[in-house]
């Protein structure tokens, strides 16, 4: 399984070191800070480096959970861990209230709509009077066990980092799992990602409130480290500084948080300490040192600093084999439909330019067909159409006889209609099994908090037994491990057909899948996809490579300019006067 | 409230809008051509601000030496890009720009402050300095990472606007300054009284929108800008370089922050943070605009001010909180006017 | 003889750890029109990319004698480099004659000049000059990115898939001004999927499989080459034979 003993390591390492005799206390105030700014680093670099969501509202979620413990145990004098729960609810609360309105933002929208609600809760933290102003709210009670009272910083050390290291492995265990795929699928944009089943929405929702929760969690332990609390650490420049942590350590890894927690809590208070005994205590000095090494670091290294630092190990963790035996369920075998696809009068328009004009055809069960036509003539609308990527401008568009009109991507996948991309669309550090096994999301069960908790293992196993078999059918077993982003282009688009068969598809949409390929290579790839008829599935298919198609295909549908101009079998099709002139020959 | 209060939360709101319309319009265009996020705008607005004041004060303001100094260093930065291929051309231009340029500001500002300037030369003096400033920022921070993430253009653009924020306080101090007017006439209208301060901000945006405008559309050099907003690669294949973009507009942002600040200083008291929140204020407006739209911008920025205005009248604790807020029921609008693009990042 | 004015020697390209292209060399001659044939993902357009300083490459590129192996695509541009992209990358929300005047950048006191010129070559741009590029038809952009890499007044035009997505005719009328061009003294680096009409027009091609040149010579040779006949003009020979 995976290797643990690094974090166990770790772990005994920091419950040691309070153990140093001699160690200025002042060491402890400083990791403890560090530990409050790895959790809330932590979920950004979930949000901002894996999710691909930048979010300058970070320690707005800290202020929540922190104001909330702040005037539970003040002013009602509740328990400092009866409070526990109900910050991280609070701040999970405000997530899904501010989420609601920005996670849908796309672009640049999303970061600066965080940043402006932050900017306002900052302000409206600093006036209400519930949280007591500028002033904050003080005299909050330590944590207890007990009767022992965790009054100095020694004491909540042991808490924070806890925190620290559970939090780390719940979301190791997260991104290492059938959710955590969706989430890190959410970066590469979210058209690939659903057309496999995984709810974009719901995956930007949860990491969102996830982040939020964690920061939370450091919001509700600096209460009760520092014992008061006043607005300044929730404001933007503290969101700000969180961005900057995840960063530098390595916006997408979990442990780039606590490194760059280190690194940049340690260098401002060098910096704080130390350049006023060389400069004299003349103004702001440590902000300016600080913004100019800020400004160097990302010129330097912009991977940040854990990327680099696990570079210099000599030695590389081990993928874990796949026991491709486990099975998994299929489709309940049922007779197929008379049709599986069928277009009727199907229209896209954009703006003034109609892509697809009224195009008709169906796909029958156990056939090959082709799309083919010009550049531009609509065959990846028509795919858009039918994945429902797009929505139709007119006509009707039923799968297995379902009209899908209002249908999203998930629900076709779901339907057994799986698909590959023109421009490929794989992730691209993660492995060749990781991203086929995406293809396998909807044959898996396993939520968020099994994953987490690592009750999803049995679950998990099959799935990426069924994404090793896919692998090996389409001959990129040798490559299983690699990071997909490694491969030549003709094989990313052979890892994009098994992530595709791995939602055991009644029919395969393949756009242009032969090409970059070899000669041996196109022919392999065709007694595949002959073989995939054969045992049942229907394929259909865009490609320019004429040899391919009329070898392959058991019918062909031209468009030119959006319109069907022909249809018919491959020899039909090869003598057709209108094809010809619109596309096969006479081009020049 | 009445009709005198009325008019005058109307004025100041325009004449604040008026100033934030600058800065969102400032901000659009840098994040248009560079893709970055321009925080330190409101050091830009501070430091000309505080660099007038300081003239008017009859003192030495320290941007001048700031400026020299990121000068010399720019120069260093053109060297080293510059080792591959010596070419003397290059090196020469490098040498106007980034030291005989910021030597002849900083000449000026020796030779001429402690004198009773009139007001136009402390104003042509900051916007020199300022502008200095705001081409080897470029230089030295965003032009040789201009073709990493929006991100980690971000992160430097906040590391630039804490380093000059510290600078701005070892410069002017903790104290906060006011400047001098540029106009100290006051016209009646029935009840309302229009300060000639307003009447200048009102001008002088209204002349550097037309002029902004003039530029984009009409000399090659806007053209450029603009096609470089447009479209990088286009751009490049025709020969327009993005480093020069990329310094074009940060000057021309500064420059216009400057104005801003110099526009303002009279009318508030301004620090050497306060530039921030003046600068966010005006970004709030850019965001409205959708980092894209001028017009749009313009328009935001003026109802920004407005709701400003009413708000520190209505609710004078909250009005931050209402002004920041503002822009979340517009991105939602937005959001939901305009689906969701896949957008192809590498 | 004299320099070739494009030399290209062991230039390899990478993508990651995937090489797209390997130790490829090439000329271009004073007057002349090169064309690259070979299947989708072949690695032509990364070397037209890498040749116009988009992409890193190892090796060498000369433009007439001179090393330009390191420099910016800008001053590759100066040099008398110039690109049409696949995707055309127009200045879309710009008007024609805006973009043209762009492309006259590096150049600015010949635009005048160089405006005639294309409007001659390319009359439908002189009638939408006002129109924004972005409006324009799939073959006027294609027309309007020519137009302005002309502007430059470049030694050495590269265009990647001219025909990308148009209607024969407009394909023909694009092929016909690149066969003009060679005659006004620009030469012409060309590639191309439609390899029948691009080996109809050119003096000499060179046919890239996987990342390297097959095979090269003078255009009918490579034609006439029974490899290239089975995979690139065969069925389509086949089915414009029957017409």
């Amino acid at each position: 399984m995976t290797q643990r003993w690094p974090i166990v390591v770790f772990a005994l390492a920091m419950a040691a070191l309070p153990l140093i005799p001699d160690l200025p206390p002042f060491w402890i105030v400083l990791l403890n800070n560090i530990g409050l700014a790895a959790l809330v680093a932590m979920g950004l670099v979930l949000l901002t480096g894996v999710g691909g969501l930048t979010s300058f509202g970070q320690a707005a979620f800290c202020g929540f959970g922190a104001y909330t413990t702040a005037v539970l145990t003040t002013a009602y004098g509740v328990s400092p861990w009866l409070t526990l729960p109900l910050a991280l609810i609070v701040s999970g609360l405000a997530a899904v209230a501010l989420g609601l309105i920005t996670v849908r933002l796309s672009g640049h929208y999303l970061p600066l709509g965080t940043l402006a609600w932050s900017l306002g809760l900052y302000y409206l933290f600093g006036k209400m009077e519930l949280v007591g102003r500028n002033d904050g709210i003080s005299a909050i009670p330590p944590l207890s066990i007990g009767s022992w009272r965790m009054l100095d910083a020694g004491a909540i050390y042991y808490v924070i980092w806890i925190a620290v290291i559970l939090s780390a492995v719940l979301t190791t265990n997260l991104l290492d799992s059938r959710t955590g795929r969706g989430i890190r699928a959410l970066r590469r944009g979210h058209i690939a990602a659903e057309a496999f089943g995984v709810n974009t929405a719901r995956a930007k929702m949860l990491v969102f409130i996830y982040a939020a929760v964690l920061a939370g969690l450091s919001g509700w332990l600096y209460a009760h480290f520092l014992r008061a609390v006043t607005p300044t650490p929730f404001g933007v420049h503290a969101s700000i500084e969180y961005l900057f942590i995840a960063v530098v350590g390595g916006a997408g890894y979990i442990w780039g948080g606590v490194l760059g927690a280190l690194i940049v809590i340690v260098l401002k208070e060098i910096l704080q300490s130390y350049l006023p005994l060389i400069f004299g205590g003349q103004g702001q000095l440590e902000l300016i040192v600080f913004g100019l090494v800020l400004v160097a670091l990302v010129h330097l290294a912009p991977n940040g600093a854990w990327p680099w630092l696990t570079g210099l190990l000599p030695f590389k963790r081990r993928p874990p084999r796949i026991d491709t035996t486990l099975p998994l369920a299929g489709r309940p075998a049922a007779e197929p439909p008379p049709v599986l696809l069928q277009l009727d009068g199907a229209r896209k328009q954009f703006g003034g330019v109609l892509a697809v004009n009224d195009v008709s055809f169906a796909v029958g069960p156990k056939e090959i067909v082709a799309l083919i036509g010009p550049n531009g003539a609509g065959k990846s609308t028509t795919f858009n159409l039918i994945t429902r990527v797009l929505d139709a401008s007119a006509g009707r568009i039923t799968v297995c006889g379902a009209d899908i009109a209002s249908a999203t991507p998930q629900e076709i996948a779901r339907r057994g209609v799986a698909r590959t991309f023109q421009h490929v669309k794989l992730i691209p550090d993660m492995s060749v099994l990781e991203n086929v096994a995406l293809g396998a999301h909807l044959r898996g069960r396993a939520g968020t908090v099994a994953s987490m908790l690592r009750l999803d293992r049995a679950d998990e196993a099959r799935l990426l037994a069924e994404a090793a078999r896919q692998i090996a059918r389409v001959g990129l077993t040798d490559q299983i491990d690699q990071p997909a982003g490694s491969l030549s282009l003709g094989q990313q688009r052979i890892v994009e057909i098994a992530r595709a068969l791995c939602v055991d598809p009644v029919l395969l949409l393949l756009d242009e899948p032969a090409a970059g390929l070899r000669h041996m290579e196109k022919q392999q790839l065709a007694a595949l996809l002959r073989q995939l008829r054969d045992g049942g599935m229907s394929i259909l298919l865009v490609e320019h490579d004429m040899g391919f198609v009329m070898d392959l295909a058991d019918r062909i549908v031209v468009l030119d300019f959006g319109t069907k101009i022909a249809e018919g079998t491959p020899e039909a099709i090869r003598t057709n006067p209108d094809v010809i002139r619109a596309y096969l020959g006479a081009a020049a | 409230m009445n009709t005198t209060i009325l008019l005058f939360l109307i004025q100041d709101g325009i004449t604040n809008g008026a100033v934030y319309a600058l800065l969102g319009l400032a901000m659009v265009l840098v994040f248009a051509v560079t893709r970055v996020i321009l925080i330190p705008q409101g050091e830009f607005v501070a430091y000309g601000a505080l660099t007038y004041a300081t003239l008017a004060a009859g003192q030495t303001p320290g941007t001048a030496m700031l400026a020299m100094i990121m000068g010399l260093v720019a120069f260093c930065f053109d060297l080293f890009a510059a080792r591959k291929a010596f070419r003397p051309k290059a090196i020469l231009r490098a040498a106007a720009v980034d030291i005989a340029f910021p030597a002849i500001v900083l000449a000026l500002t020796w030779g001429l402050a402690g004198r009773a300037n009139a007001i136009p030369v402390n104003i042509a003096l900051s916007l020199l300095i300022v502008a200095a400033i705001g081409l080897f920022l470029y230089r030295i921070a965003f032009q040789p990472i201009a073709h990493t993430s929006v991100l980690v253009l971000l992160i430097a653009s906040v590391g630039a606007h804490l380093a000059l924020e510290g600078f701005g306080l070892i410069f002017f101090g903790a104290e906060g300054l006011r400047g001098p007017a540029i106009s100290d006439a006051m016209i009646s209208i029935g009840q309302l009284q229009i300060t000639g301060q307003s009447l200048a901000v009102y001008g002088i945006t209204l002349a550097l929108i037309v002029a902004l405008w003039l530029f984009f559309d009409f000399t090659l050099y806007g053209k450029a800008l603009r096609a470089t907003a447009v479209n990088r690669l286009g751009a490049r294949l025709v020969g327009i370089r993005t480093s020069l973009s990329g310094q074009m507009a940060f000057l021309l942002a500064s420059v216009i922050g400057a104005i801003s600040g110099i526009l303002i200083v009279p009318i508030t008291t301004l620090y050497y943070d306060t530039g921030f929140i003046v600068g966010l204020k005006g970004f709030v407006a850019a965001i409205i605009g959708g980092l894209i739209s001028y017009p749009i911008t313009a328009a935001a920025a003026i109802v920004v001010g407005l709701v400003e205005a009413f708000s520190s009248f209505y609710a004078s604790n909250y009005k931050e909180v209402i002004v920041f807020t503002l822009i979340i029921p517009v991105l939602v609008l937005r959001s939901l006017a305009a689906p969701e693009v896949e957008e192809e990042k590498e | 003889m004299t320099a070739p004015l494009l030399s290209v020697s062991g230039a390899s390209i990478a993508y990651g750890k995937v090489e797209a292209v390997r130790a490829v060399s090439l000329d271009v001659g004073h007057n002349e029109i090169v064309t690259i044939v070979g299947a989708n993902g072949a690695g032509k357009t990364t070397l037209l990319n890498a040749i116009m300083g988009i992409l890193p490459q190892s090796g060498r590129i000369r433009l007439n004698g001179v090393d330009i192996t390191g420099i910016e695509i800008e001053d590759r541009v100066a040099a008398g480099l110039s690109l049409v992209p696949e995707h055309r990358e127009l200045f879309g929300t710009m008007s024609v004659e805006d973009n043209l005047q762009l492309g006259a950048f590096r150049n600015a006191r010949a635009a005048a000049q160089s405006f005639e010129r294309v409007y001659a070559l390319f009359p439908r741009l002189k009638e939408r000059r006002q129109q924004l590029a972005g409006t324009l038809s799939g073959g006027e952009q294609q027309m309007l990115a020519m137009g302005r890499a002309l502007m430059g007044e470049p030694r050495l035009l590269m265009l990647d898939e001219p025909s990308l997505g148009l209607a024969p005719l407009i394909v023909a009328d694009i092929f016909k001004t690149v066969g003009e061009l060679r005659a006004a003294g620009v030469s012409v680096l060309l590639v191309e999927q439609n390899a029948k009409a691009a080996l109809q027009i050119a003096d000499r091609a060179y046919v890239m499989e996987l990342g390297h040149f097959i095979l090269d010579g003078a255009a009918d040779t490579v034609a006439a080459d029974p490899r290239v006949v089975a995979s690139y003009l065969g069925f389509q020979n086949d089915a414009a034979a029957r017409v």
